[in-house]
C-alpha cells in the first residue's frame, strides 16, 4: 500500500540513511528540515533512487507555525502517513551550565517541539488507521549523567511521551517505535572524545526499519546498548551519583 | 566545524600522515582551505596531508539529478562509482569509465583522471565529465570542458580547488550482467598480439609476474561485454580483520597461487556470465585486502609506455620475475590515447601494474623500474606512486608547466598542497 513518511530533522545523516532505504522501497518522502538547500539535495537523491514522492519542506522544531503545512502536505497523499523524528540538539553541558537559557532550546529540539508536532499528526494517523511513528531518543535519556543531563532529560521526556503515544496509537491500528541509539558516527559526535562502539548511520537506519517492520516498541541500536543500559540503570543511586561515566 | 585527529594512509599503507580530518555532511560546510580526500584508494600520498587539515568528502554522496533519456547524471563528489553502477545498471546505465575498485569516488576519479578496462575505446574518466562544480576559496565555479581550469582540475590532484559535485555522461549498457571470455595466454608475444587484436568493449590482462623463461608474460586475457540475464547474487564480501603475518604473501605462496589462478581457466578458454561488480571490481569483495601485506604495507608500480617501447616493458617484466620479490597477480592493459587533463596518466601504449611488499629490496627494484620507464619515454601513475622523484615526474608530464600556471592562480597560498605535491615538489617549476 502507498505510504508517505514525514522525516523531521532530515539533514541528520541517520535520517538521510533511513530516507534512502525508504526511497529504494518506493515509499513517499516529505523531508522536513531547517537547511532547505541541503534537504533539497537529499530530496533529489531520494527521487533518483525511486521514491514515489520526495519533497523538501521547511521545518523548525522551535517554530510551531511551520508544522501545519507539513501535515497538510502529507494529508494530500493517499494511504498511510508515517513519521520519523530525528530532530535533536546536544549543546555542551558546560555551555548550558554557563548559560541556563540554553535549557529551553535543548528541550524544545528534542522533546517539546517534536511532541507538539506529533500531537497534531496523531489524529490523521488515527483517521487512516495505520502508520508508524519512529521517535529517536537516546541512551542518554535512560539515566541522567553529569556530562549531558539536560540533553538526557529532554530525551527522557521524549521517551515517556513516545510510550504514551504508542499506547494511544495502538488503539487505532497505528504504532510507535522508540529508538535509543548508542554512539553513532554523525556530525553530532564527529571529533568528540570518549566515543566507543560507534555505529554507522546506515546500520542505525537498518535497525530502525527492522523495528518498524516487526512492530518493536523500544529499539536499542546497536542492540547491545540494551544490556549496557540495563547495567547502568541497575547501579544504585548512592553509588551512581559518585561516578563520572 | 569540528575535526578529528587521526593517522591515515593511502591504500598501500606504506606512507602515513597524521591530520585533522574535517568531514562535512553538507556542501555548505566544505572548507576551501584544505585538500580533499575521497576513499583513499590511491596507493601513495596523494590523499594525505601530514600535520594539516584534510577534508573527508565521503559523506557528500548524493545524486543531485538524473535524466533517464540522455543518461546525464549530477552527483556529489563523495559518491562511490561502485554504488553508481549498482543503482543504475539495472536501469540501463553505467559510469562511462570505472577503475578496478568500486570504492573510488567521483572526486577522486576526476582528480586522477582514472581509466578503466575500456580505455582503448572510451578514454579516460574526464572525457565523460560535462561540468565540475569547484570550490575555490569563497567562490564556487562551474568548470566546463576545454577550459584551462578544467584541464588542470581533471587529473590535477585536487590542487585547483575542492570538487563539490560533477555532471557525468553515463554510458548506456545492455543490462546488469557481464558476458566474460577468459583465455590463457602462454607468453608475452602472444599476450600483446591478443591485446592488440581484441575488439571487446572491456579488456584486461592478468599476468603471472613470477613466471620466467618461456613462461614469461603468461597470464589470462579477460574480455567482457554488458548483457541482460540472470546471475546468482554475488557472494557476501569478506573482511581481513588483522594485519597478515609477513609470510602470507611470500614467494612460494604467491607462486602457487598464481599457477593455480592461471590453470583455473581451461586450455580452450571459457565464457561465463558474471555480476557486474565481480568483473569490474574483483578485489572489492575482500574488504581491506591491503592488510594482507602486513604492517609495513606495500607499493604498486604502474607505468605506461608507448607501443614502440613494448620491448622495454618486457625487460621490466623480466627484471620483476627474476628479482624473486614475490608479487601477486599483475595487470597488463592496452591503452588508447584518451586523456583530458594536463597531468593525466594515459598515453597510447601498454600499461603494467605490479604490487610489491614494502621491503628495501622491492623499493630498490621499483626505483630501477622507474628509471627504465623514463628511458622508454613512459610515464608513472600518480595514483599509485609513493617513491618517484619530482624531477622524474616533471619529465614524464610535459604539460606540468601549464598545470602549474592554473594551480598558482587557483590556490596561490598553497592551502591545497598534499604530501604528494610536497614530496614531488609539483607546486614549483
Ligand atoms: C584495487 C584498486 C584498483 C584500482 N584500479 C584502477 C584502475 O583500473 N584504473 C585507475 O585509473 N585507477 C585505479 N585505481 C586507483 C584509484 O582509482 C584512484 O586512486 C582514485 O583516485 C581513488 O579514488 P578515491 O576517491 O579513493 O580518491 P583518493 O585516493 O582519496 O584521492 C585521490 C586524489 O584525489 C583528490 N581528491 C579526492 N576527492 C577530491 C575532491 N572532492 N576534490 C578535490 N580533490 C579530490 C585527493 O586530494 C587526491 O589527490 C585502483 C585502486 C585500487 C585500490
Ligand atoms: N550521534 C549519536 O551518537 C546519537 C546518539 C543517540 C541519539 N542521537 C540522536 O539522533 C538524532 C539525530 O542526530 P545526529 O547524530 O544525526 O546529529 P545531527 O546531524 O546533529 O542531527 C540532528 C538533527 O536535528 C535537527 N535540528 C536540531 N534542532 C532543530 C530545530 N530546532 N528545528 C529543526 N531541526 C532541528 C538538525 O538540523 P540542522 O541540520 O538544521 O541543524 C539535524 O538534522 C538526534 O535526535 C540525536 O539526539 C544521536
Amino acid at each position: 500500500m502507498n505510504e508517505t513518511w514525514i522525516i523531521l530533522g532530515a539533514t541528520s545523516s541517520m535520517a538521510r540513511a533511513m530516507a534512502r532505504r525508504l526511497a529504494d522501497d518506493g515509499k513517499g518522502l516529505i523531508l522536513a528540515a531547517r537547511d532547505m538547500k541541503d534537504v533539497q539535495a537529499t530530496a533529489a537523491d531520494c527521487a533518483a533512487r525511486g521514491a514515489a514522492l520526495a519533497e523538501a519542506v521547511a521545518f523548525d522544531a522551535r517554530d510551531p507555525k511551520s508544522f501545519e503545512a507539513i501535515i497538510d502536505r502529507a494529508a494530500r497523499e493517499d494511504g498511510m502517513v508515517s513519521c520519523a523524528v530525528f530532530v535533536g540538539s546536544m549543546p555542551d553541558q558546560a555551555d548550558i551550565s554557563a548559560d541556563p537559557s540554553l535549557v529551553d532550546g535543548t528541550v524544545m529540539d528534542s522533546f517539546t517541539g517534536p511532541a507538539r508536532f506529533l500531537e497534531r499528526l496523531a489524529p490523521l494517523m488515527e483517521e487512516r488507521g495505520g502508520g508508524t511513528v519512529v521517535g529517536v531518543g537516546s541512551v542518554a535519556g535512560d539515566r541522567g549523567r553529569v556530562g549531558n543531563y539536560v540533553y538526557g532529560a529532554a530525551k527522557a521526556g521524549f521517551h515517556t511521551y513516545m510510550s504514551g503515544l504508542r499506547n494511544r496509537l495502538t488503539r487505532a491500528g497505528a504504532h510507535a517505535v522508540t529508538v535509543k541509539p548508542g554512539f553513532v558516527d554523525t556530525a553530532m559526535t564527529w571529533g568528540l572524545e570518549g566515543m566507543f562502539l560507534v555505529a554507522s548511520p546506515d546500520d542505525v537506519a537498518r535497525d530502525i526499519l527492522r523495528g518498524v517492520e516487526k512492530k518493536k516498541n523500544v529499539v536499542y541500536t546497536p542492540f547491545f546498548w540494551r544490556y549496557i543500559m540495563r547495567i547502568i540503570k541497575s547501579v544504585p543511586e548512592p553509588i551512581f551519583k559518585k561516578l563520572s561515566i | 566545524m569540528p575535526t578529528k585527529t587521526e593517522t591515515l594512509t593511502g591504500w598501500g599503507r606504506a606512507l602515513t600522515a597524521t591530520s585533522e580530518i574535517a568531514r562535512p555532511e553538507r556542501i555548505a560546510h566544505v572548507r576551501a582551505d584544505a585538500p580533499a580526500m575521497g576513499m583513499r584508494r590511491s596507493y601513495g600520498d596523494a590523499p594525505l596531508n601530514d600535520g594539516g587539515v584534510i577534508t573527508d568528502m565521503s559523506r557528500l554522496d548524493r545524486i543531485l539529478g538524473f535524466d533517464e533519456t540522455t543518461g546525464i547524471l549530477e552527483v556529489e563528489a563523495g559518491m562511490r562509482l561502485g554504488e553508481l553502477a549498482a543503482i543504475f545498471a539495472p536501469r540501463g546505465w553505467l559510469p562511462s569509465v570505472m577503475p578496478g575498485t568500486g570504492f573510488a569516488t567521483v572526486g577522486g576519479a576526476i582528480a586522477m583522471d582514472v581509466h578503466g578496462k575500456n580505455h582503448h575505446g572510451l578514454g579516460s574518466f574526464g572525457q565523460h565529465v560535462l561540468e565540475i562544480t569547484l570550490k575555490q576559496g569563497e567562490t564556487t565555479k562551474r568548470v566546463k570542458p576545454n577550459s584551462a581550469l578544467f584541464k588542470a582540475t581533471v587529473g590535477g590532484l585536487g590542487q585547483t580547488g575542492v570538487i563539490l559535485s560533477a555532471k557525468l555522461q553515463m554510458l548506456a549498457c545492455k543490462g546488469d550482467v557481464m558476458m566474460v571470455t577468459e583465455r590463457r595466454m602462454d607468453g608475452w608475444d602472444e599476450f600483446l598480439a591478443a591485446l592488440d587484436a581484441s575488439t571487446a568493449t572491456y579488456t584486461v590482462g592478468w599476468i603471472d609476474a613470477t613466471a620466467k623463461g618461456d613462461n614469461l608474460g603468461r597470464g589470462i586475457l579477460e574480455e567482457g561485454e554488458t548483457g541482460a540475464g540472470l546471475v546468482p547474487k554475488p557472494s557476501k564480501s569478506k573482511k581481513i580483520p588483522f594485519n597478515a603475518p609477513h609470510w602470507a604473501l611470500s614467494k612460494p605462496i604467491v607462486k602457487l597461487f598464481n599457477a593455480a589462478y592461471y590453470r583455473r581457466v581451461p586450455d580452450m578458454g571459457r565464457t561465463s556470465v558474471k555480476p557486474i561488480e565481480e568483473f569490474f571490481f574483483p578485489l572489492d569483495k575482500i574488504h581491506d585486502w591491503n592488510k594482507l601485506y602486513g604492517k609495513r604495507g606495500f607499493h604498486q608500480f604502474q607505468c605506461v609506455v608507448p607501443i614502440a617501447q613494448a620491448p622495454a616493458l618486457r625487460d621490466m617484466l623480466q627484471l620483476i620475475a627474476s628479482s624473486g620479490l614475490a608479487s601477486p597477480l599483475a595487470v597488463l592493459k592496452r591503452m588508447g590515447p584518451g586523456r583530458s587533463g594536463y597531468l593525466s596518466f594515459p598515453m597510447e601504449g601498454y600499461t603494467l601494474a605490479v604490487d610489491f611488499p614494502n621491503r628495501a629490496a622491492a623499493v630498490k627494484l621499483i626505483e630501477r623500474l622507474e628509471d627504465m620507464t623514463q628511458a622508454a619515454d613512459g610515464r608513472l601513475y600518480l595514483a599509485k606512486d609513493a617513491l618517484a622523484t619530482g624531477a622524474q615526474i616533471k619529465k614524464m608530464y610535459p604539460d606540468h608547466a601549464k598545470w602549474l600556471k592554473e594551480v598558482q592562480k587557483a590556490d596561490p597560498d598553497g592551502h591545497l598542497e598534499t604530501d604528494m605535491t610536497r614530496r614531488l615538489k609539483l607546486r614549483s617549476a
